[in-house]
């Protein structure tokens, strides 16, 4: 029984370290974008990224062929989307850095964004994973991707509360 | 521009300067996901232990207790002499 345990954890040890050598960069590179703080200095994506690699390392022996990636993404993102209500009120805590790219978006915006764009996760299964619409998904991504290709044209009609969708 | 070509924009500024991982991150992240393990074994043996004491109390009450039988009558006398 105890050495089962103990073979148990030698190799969840090293397949553990073997993803997290894989996909340690692209999850830390997501949650920075997520959480709009400059690349060299992201102690809450950090803290993000620790907490979902820590919850995957738990869940492993149970997951049982799914993708430990998507498992990480799953909670790095629901993390995330709870944790901006927490942070709202919070002074400088939760502004985004002017050296992130996607500093000018909301969180949603950038969640959304990452999620679809960056991650490449379907529109069906991010409207599922946040529990929005498929349509209001859609929206957001189009809407996000116009502010962040041209900050400066739709800064003025989203101030006036227009809901843009992009030129096409 | 159509929505393809937005959509790689986006990702090309998106994907610039990505930071390298922090070395200390895998160290913390077994720790904190063992202390996880470590407690939920816990909470799960703490739960099997409350499920056992709640049976055999439940066994030890019914045995002294005898539920099933039917309690005697308190209204009709019983019948005798007939």
């Amino acid at each position: 029984m105890r050495d089962r345990q103990a073979s148990r954890d030698a190799r969840r040890a090293r397949e553990f370290e073997a993803f997290v050598a894989g996909a340690g960069g692209r999850l830390q590179h997501a949650a920075t974008l997520l959480t709009a703080e400059a690349p060299d200095a992201n102690p809450r994506a950090r803290r993000l990224l620790t907490l979902a690699l820590a919850h995957t390392y738990a869940c492993w022996d149970r997951l049982r062929g799914e993708d430990p990636y998507d498992c990480a993404r799953q909670y790095l993102a629901t993390r995330f989307s709870r944790g901006t209500w927490h942070q709202y009120g919070a002074f400088g805590r939760a502004r985004p850095h002017p050296r992130s790219p996607l500093a000018a978006l909301a969180p949603q915006e950038r969640l959304i964004l990452v999620l679809r764009l960056y991650e490449g996760v379907a529109e069906e299964q991010a409207a599922a994973l946040l529990g929005l619409p498929a349509e209001r998904v859609h929206t957001i991504c189009d809407r996000a991707t116009a502010t962040l290709l041209h900050p400066a044209r739709t800064a003025a009609p989203r101030a006036m509360g227009g809901a843009r969708v992009a030129p096409s | 521009m159509n929505r393809s070509e937005r959509e790689a924009a986006a990702r090309r500024i998106m994907e610039q300067a990505p930071a390298p991982v922090p070395p200390d991150l895998y160290g913390e992240v077994v720790r904190r996901g063992n202390r996880a393990l470590r407690r939920r074994r816990v909470v799960g043996r703490l739960l099997w232990l409350l499920l056992c004491a709640v049976a055999v109390a439940f066994t030890v009450w019914a045995v002294h207790a005898h539920p099933w039988v039917e309690p005697p009558s308190q209204t009709t006398p019983p019948i005798t002499g007939w």
